[in-house]
């Protein structure tokens, strides 16, 4: 039972760090918390959803169409719910965090209009190709899904390190006016950016779909809740804090469950986060460059 | 003196009593009456409030095209919030001056609804709300909704008969009144048929995996798995659960009941056994005439929401052509007498306590549809 446990536990842990890296990098640059992502990642799942059972398209249309409708929807996002409060001089940075939060009761009622409210079956052959290694039965969507969300993270990280692209990027995060001067179309960026992590969110709505087999409106909620747990827990804007930290809150929840009581699933989980950031309070991988370049 | 004022008052009443006894509206002009309904109109549990203001308003508009009572539907959203639920009573009760209510959804609602009803001396009515001490809360709340502690006992033991079942796991939402009081029979009915409990694994509503539970009790090797969830989590728990190689019968509570399982877990569905006070596929000519209008209203098959809504509105116009007109104590007591009430979920009375009684019907999912379980 221990290995099936833990093999729950990576893919649930690997599902939230998906979903919490699209937090963690709009907070990086923007230094906003993109309370909209949960629902953008919902959306996600929607869209391949469609494109898998209604149309029947194999599963890397259901990707691409999925990345491409959550990118779109990235691009409105900041286009008409950041752009303009960012240009007005005096405006609070609180003042993006109430308008993303009002894109996402938004999202949720026009999901719930177009979806309805119930759980919708999300089937694909590829969800039920599995293989036995001595007594514990594998999905390959469960190795795929942390694959994918290894590869994201060590994606994200060489992008914003090594690539002329992330240096801007940094820059833009570091100082807004400065980097514009210096020749970087920091509008550019910014959109680039939000439009990046949404399109991630579309991806972690396909993993999401494909493990559980079952998509409803809400689930962008209950998953951006634990996304912006997460990044606080691994360190704002660290992308390896993402990483860690959606494991650790998927394998402690699934364990607490295994050997503890079900009931207090969430509550174990969150003690263990308030106790690490009580000896942490910068988070695990906290030296991020947004606390520390002020 | 103390005589002249009690002849007095005989007197003055014997008058009132005629004045209002002239009063009383002549036969053949309707009862018009306000009534209330509070529902999950949006929000987590909003599929339920659905199924629930359609049955009402399909049974409005078939006693309003009979004309003898007219009814105005006040429909307010709960949200399936206690605090919401509570605030849509008030609101109907004193600005909309409503004669009765419908609902509110969950029972954890109508424990914050129904002590405010009653207080104001508004019958009100949950056609949902299964927890235990619904009707306990006061002598103005009703249910017709069939309780868990009838349904329970019924589902399981059969079950326990025809598969021989010695060891159980139970399996629960622990965050919701309904599911959490069937889970109380659940343990309860085990204890009475001395089932022994390998182990108890909660889940919240909402979750999207449930995994961790059920490779737990898949390990512990159980005979059958009491699992009290409304269909929204249950149908996800059956196909994860199936999925993972755990099929042993699953006897699920009354929320248990719905087409909508077999439509969220298709064949992962099978061998899902349930008690049901509702059952869309009888032969009763009732039942088959609320199917076909409910279908051609609404493009689907109403669950047992729809229908227990749908009895409760004709349940309460009859109480009100009963009462003979809209007054919210009359009409309290003429519903208190309901006896006897044939609705499309079949025989129904209220008992002394305004509780249900009625037979329910234990069901088996096989070949893709509920079918009866012997």
């Amino acid at each position: 039972m221990f290995l099936e446990q833990l093999i729950n536990g990576i893919t649930l842990g690997s599902i939230y760090a998906i979903v919490a890296l699209g937090y963690t990098l709009v907070f990086g640059v923007l230094d906003i918390i993109n309370m909209a992502h949960g629902e953008i990642f919902m959306f996600g799942a929607f869209a391949s959803l469609l494109i898998v059972s209604k149309a029947g398209a194999p599963l890397p249309v259901a990707f691409l169409g999925a990345i491409v409708v959550t990118a779109a929807m990235g691009l409105l996002l900041e286009r008409f719910a950041l752009r303009p409060l960012r240009s007005r001089p005096g405006a609070s940075h609180l003042a993006s965090l109430i308008s993303t939060i009002g894109v996402s009761i938004l999202l949720e009622n026009v999901a719930h209009k177009i979806f309805g409210s119930g759980n919708h079956l999300f089937e694909t052959p590829f969800a039920e190709i599995s293989f036995t290694i001595g007594p514990v039965t594998v999905y390959l969507v469960q190795v795929v899904i942390l694959l994918i969300s290894l590869f994201l993270m060590v994606g994200l990280s060489l992008w914003l390190s090594r690539t002329r692209a992330g240096k801007a990027l940094r820059a833009t995060a570091e100082n807004l006016e400065t980097a514009g001067l210096l020749g970087v179309d920091t509008n550019r960026m910014i959109t680039a950016t939000v439009v990046i992590a949404s399109a991630m969110g579309g991806v972690a709505g396909v993993l999401v779909g494909m493990a559980f087999n079952y998509i409803n409106n809400q689930i962008g909620l209950s998953m951006g809740l634990k996304g912006l747990a997460i990044i606080i827990f691994g360190g704002m804007g660290s992308v390896y804090g993402a990483m860690a930290g959606g494991l650790i809150l998927g394998l402690s929840e699934t364990f607490v469950v295994a050997y503890g009581s079900s009931g207090y699933r969430d509550a174990i989980a969150f003690v263990a986060i308030i106790v690490i950031l009580l000896i942490r309070p910068q988070g695990l991988f906290g030296q991020a460059p947004a606390e520390a370049r002020r | 003196m103390k005589r002249t004022v009690r002849l007095f008052a005989v007197v003055a009443c014997a008058l009132f009593a005629f004045v209002f006894m002239g009063a009383e509206k002549p036969k053949g002009e309707p009862i018009r009456a306000k009534i209330g309904v509070i529902s999950i109109i949006t929000g987590q549990g909003a599929a339920y409030g659905e199924a629930i203001t359609n049955g009402i308003k399909l049974a409005r508009d078939e006693v309003n095209a009979k004309g003898e009572v007219l009814i105005d539907l006040k429909v307010e959203d709960s949200s399936g919030k206690q605090e919401q639920a509570l605030a849509a009573a008030q609101k109907l009760i004193n600005s909309e001056k409503v004669v009765a209510i419908i609902g509110p959804t969950l029972s954890n609602e109508m424990f914050a609804a129904g002590p405010e009803a009653n207080a104001s001396g508004v019958p009100i009515m949950g056609t949902s709300t299964t927890a235990k001490g619904i009707p306990q809360i006061g002598k103005f709340v009703f249910r017709n909704a069939l309780p868990e502690s009838q349904a329970i006992p019924a589902s399981v033991g059969q079950a326990v008969k025809k598969y021989n079942i010695r060891k159980v796991a139970l399996l629960y939402g622990n965050d919701d009144a309904f599911t959490k009081s069937g889970f109380d029979t659940m343990k309860e009915v085990a204890g009475t048929l001395k089932l022994e409990i390998l182990t108890i694994q909660e889940f919240q509503k909402g979750q999207a995996d449930y995994k961790a539970q059920l490779t737990k009790i898949a390990s512990l090797k159980p005979d059958a798995v009491l699992c009290s969830a409304l269909y929204n989590e249950g149908g996800v728990i059956l196909a994860q659960a199936r999925k993972m190689g755990l099929k042993v019968p699953f006897v699920g509570g009354n929320g248990f009941n719905s087409p909508k399982v077999i439509e969220i877990a298709k064949d992962a569905a099978e061998g899902l056994i349930v008690a049901t006070p509702w059952f869309g596929e009888k032969s009763d000519p009732k039942v088959m005439a609320f199917v076909a209008k409910y279908e051609k209203a609404y493009g689907k098959k109403p669950d047992q929401f729809a229908a227990q809504a749908y009895d409760a509105f004709y349940i309460m116009t009859n109480a009100l052509k009963a009462a003979g007109t809209a007054d919210r104590a009359k009409l309290r007591d003429a519903l208190a007498a309901t006896k006897n009430f044939q609705g499309v979920l079949g025989n129904f009375s209220f008992d002394a306590e305004r509780d249900v009684v009625m037979a329910p019907n234990v069901l088996i999912v096989k070949d893709g549809k509920f079918t009866i379980f012997n």
